[in-house]
């Protein structure tokens, strides 16, 4: 194995000194002028007609289509802007609409609400009023009826009373009188009610 | 011959030998792979040049390609850089391109030729010398004087940067070649290792292959980059004269 190793080394040394032996036998074939001038005509020509062909008729196109490239590009940057600004715009819109109508529905409402309030008031009010009037008119009836039904009473108490004699007895007794005792009884009975 | 690791990078002639005035400018496996690159560029941006508001990939992939190069102009040479755009895209895609074709196996890397890196640079070098002066006058000069230096120091600062901005083209093109010849050579020896070690043995050079493949795929996208961001360096200098 050792052996197989060596062997290879050396042949690798071999070759090593060959192809530099070799190449110096053989020289730099760049510094052989021998078709230096054909090199020089060749490169002068194909590179003479690259540049001109690309100067004259690519590059400008490329360049070109870079320049629209990029007024188009900016062109739409500023559409897109302004179709921005454009909606922006239609959203403010929008929202003072919206504000608008919110105040307006506000301001029918609010006035709605004091239209029935104030129907409201009113229906009360004048209800209030008939049912004072009512009440007075009660009042004045109950008081009327008061007075009459005392009246009444003593008369009744009074006829009855002398019927009763009239009857027990026999004979009429003095109407007057009858009366006044009649009154001071129902007198007596009405502060002992009201007293109470 | 495969397994010099050198091979890979000779140049030999495709088709017939063309020569004008005993000049020979005959098609070769260099200018195969020049053209090859050159028409994949135009095909592949041609197809992403759709008029379309939403790209489809191709078109995607040509539309960030132009504006990561052009961010790239912009970041490192400002505004002023702008009409050189189409030449920096022109050169950061072919340089890109032929890197990338050189990493499809048995094909081969037009950049890990000096000549060819060094006729960019030297363009390169040439054309922001030339625009310097156009731009600034002799006051172009004034680049190899940075200000806020001490008198006695002056001499040797100005002849230090004088030599480094003459070195540039030469940077400029070794860095892409080395670059490539490099990557390539070291992919081409540890596949040799692979083959000679056998089913045995070659298991780890085979992994590093691997590793080396994603890394030489990184720096044929690194170097192109460097390439494109130093040009667009150089230009800065000469449009904005910052010293």
């Amino acid at each position: 194995m050792l052996k197989k190793i060596i062997f290879k080394f050396l042949n690798l040394s071999l070759i090593f000194t060959y192809s530099a032996q070799s190449a110096e036998s053989g020289g730099m074939p760049q510094l052989n002028p021998e078709f230096w001038i054909s090199q020089i005509f060749w490169l002068v020509l194909t590179f003479g007609l690259l540049f001109i062909i690309l100067s004259k008729f690519i590059l400008p196109k490329i360049s070109n289509n870079l320049e629209t490239r990029k007024s188009q590009i900016l062109e739409n940057i500023e559409t897109a802007d302004k179709q921005r600004e454009e909606a922006e715009k239609k959203v403010k819109e929008f929202d003072k609409i919206i504000n608008d109508t919110k105040v307006e529905a506000k301001n029918v409402f609010n006035s709605e609400r004091q239209k029935v309030l104030d129907d409201i008031n009113n229906k009360r009010l004048s209800l209030e009023k008939d049912i004072e009037q009512e009440i007075i008119k009660a009042e004045k009836e109950i008081d009327q009826l008061k007075k009459t039904s005392q009246e009444k009473v003593t008369k009744i108490a009074t006829e009855t009373s002398s019927d009763l004699i009239k009857q027990l007895i026999g004979e009429d007794i003095n109407k007057s009188s009858l009366s006044a005792i009649v009154e001071d009884l129902s007198k007596k009975e009405m502060e002992k009610h009201n007293g109470i | 011959m495969a397994a010099n690791p050198m091979y890979q990078f000779n140049v030999y002639r495709i088709g017939p030998e063309i020569k004008i005035n005993s000049i020979d400018i005959s098609f070769t496996n260099a200018s195969l792979f020049m053209v090859i690159s050159s028409l994949a560029i135009l095909i592949i941006f041609n197809l992403g040049t759709k008029r379309s508001i939403i790209p489809n990939k191709i078109q995607l992939l040509a539309e960030l390609s132009y504006s990561f190069i052009s961010k790239m102009i912009s970041d490192t040479a400002g505004s002023k850089a702008k009409p050189y755009f189409s030449f920096i895209f022109s050169l950061f895609m072919f340089v890109l391109f032929c890197n990338m074709f050189g990493m499809i196996p048995y094909s081969f890397t037009v950049t890990s030729h000096i000549i060819v890196t060094f006729v960019l640079a030297a363009f390169i070098f040439i054309g922001v010398t030339v625009i310097g002066f156009i731009k600034h006058g002799l006051g172009y000069l004034k680049l190899f004087v940075p200000s806020g230096v001490p008198m006695v120091l002056l001499p040797l600062i100005v002849v230090i940067e004088i030599i480094s901005y003459l070195s540039r083209p030469i940077s400029l093109s070794v860095r892409l070649f080395a670059n490539m010849m490099a990557g390539h050579t070291m992919m081409k020896v540890f596949g040799g290792f692979v083959v000679s070690l056998g089913i045995v043995g070659g298991w780890l050079p085979l992994g590093f292959s691997v590793a080396l493949t994603g890394l030489e795929i990184l720096v044929a996208f690194l170097q192109a980059y460097v390439f494109a961001i130093l040009t667009c360096i150089y230009l800065n200098d000469a449009l904005n004269l910052h010293h």
